[in-house]
């Protein structure tokens, strides 16, 4: 049951690029079009997924064992950068199909607020799903990130979409672009604030 | 270029905000008061000033190919610097803005200046730079945030002006975009008719 919970949440109510602005950038960026929307999508589910395990491990087993907390900016991204690295590396020798799919999406993921956010938030912020507050533990932390990226895909490829068909019509000049796609977000953000409430 | 050019730019030709479109999350995320968007301002004004001297002055030594995760250290230095400094003398905004603090680190605004500009200029000129554009970035986050602090809280810097609630969702998320379209409108329209 807590599990439904913490995805419904991360999916729904607390959507992460509606209601929590991490991942802003991607979600402008490369929203003009379905198919790298998509790619986008996949490619962030992975890495932020893989990211929060790494980084929960680092966090549990060498850096509160060691007291050097304030490391923990530091490290993450670090961790952060060498991860997609090597899911770039691993993928074109295991899976060049998949490469060429997710491929030019993979170095812009380190700078993605979306991954460092959820693995700070899983380590430092305390959850009330169904009970107490607490600590996420491992198995809760890794479905939360990986719901959260869920959510991700989900905001982004409807929102690809609505721009795709918003390139069609004729927009007043000075809101081409990013305004009036910012106008688009405000939208859906609004529809999105019709779940809260869902999940205490 | 002058000196005063180098902060000028920032404000209105470079601003990150309105007119480059960089760090749209903290823009959006930190702003629900004018208070809070002027910290967030000046936090990353803070790290920009700071890890653009120290990258102008290493540039040199830093092999070509390893200059990204090298800079990305730098500013995650100074990020825990700041939010040492933060957690002592300011503990409750650094409560407020929360996750925004060490997000600096992947704000694109600052490895941006470190790529397009410190890595080749001199340490003073960089420092000028880091305060042109973090004023400028400062500036949109203080605008943004009154505009949602007089129509969501009917406050201006916390002082309230009409009795009752505003209008409750440009607190909240919608709002914020909406707001931020509109100002990116209506900068456009102003820097527009001057060129």
């Amino acid at each position: 049951m807590e599990y439904i919970l913490i995805i419904i949440s991360a999916i729904f109510v607390n959507n992460i690029l509606l209601s929590q602005f991490l991942g802003i950038c991607p979600f402008l960026g490369v929203s003009n079009k379905l198919s790298t929307a998509v790619g986008m999508s996949g490619a962030v589910c992975f890495v932020i997924t893989l990211a929060t395990l790494v980084t929960y491990l680092l966090q549990v087993y060498v850096l509160n064992p060691l007291g050097i907390g304030f490391m923990q900016t530091i490290s993450f991204i670090l961790v952060i950068a060498a991860l997609v690295q090597m899911v770039e590396i691993v993928l074109k020798k295991v899976s060049p199909s998949l490469y060429q799919a997710l491929g030019i999406f993979l170095p812009l993921i380190t700078t993605n607020c979306a991954v460092l956010g959820v693995a700070l938030t899983v380590v430092t912020k305390e959850f009330t799903f169904g009970g107490e507050p607490h600590m996420l533990n491992l198995a809760e932390s890794i479905v939360y990130a990986f719901a959260t990226s869920v959510g991700f895909g989900l905001s982004m490829v409807l929102f690809a979409g609505l721009r795709e068909q918003l390139s069609m019509n004729d927009v007043p000049k000075p809101f081409k672009g990013i305004p009036i796609a910012l106008v688009t977000a405000s939208i859906m953000a609004m529809a999105f604030m019709g779940f809260s409430g869902i999940v205490k | 270029m002058s000196k005063m050019q180098l902060i000028v730019k920032g404000l209105i030709k470079e601003n990150p905000t309105f007119s480059l479109l960089l760090g749209m999350c903290p823009t959006l995320a930190t702003t629900t008061s004018a208070v809070n968007g002027m910290s967030m301002g000046l936090a990353t004004l803070f790290v920009l000033v700071l890890s653009n001297m120290a990258i102008s002055a290493i540039a040199s030594y830093i092999p070509d190919k390893v200059r990204i995760p090298a800079y990305i250290v730098v500013i995650a230095t100074f990020v825990t610097i700041l939010q040492f400094l933060m957690q002592a003398f300011t503990p409750a905004i650094y409560e407020t803005l929360g996750l925004f603090i060490p997000l600096i680190v992947v704000n694109c605004i600052v490895l941006g200046r470190a790529e397009a500009f410190a890595n080749k200029n001199t340490v003073a000129d960089s420092a000028l730079d880091g305060i042109g554009i973090g004023l400028g970035f400062t500036c949109s986050l203080t605008v943004l945030g009154l505009v949602r602090e007089i129509l969501g809280a009917g406050s201006v810097f916390g002082f309230k002006f009409i009795s009752g609630d505003g209008i409750l969702a440009f607190v909240l998320a919608p709002g914020a975009f909406l707001a931020l379209a509109y100002l990116i409108v209506i900068f456009r329209k102003l820097t527009e008719k001057k060129a």
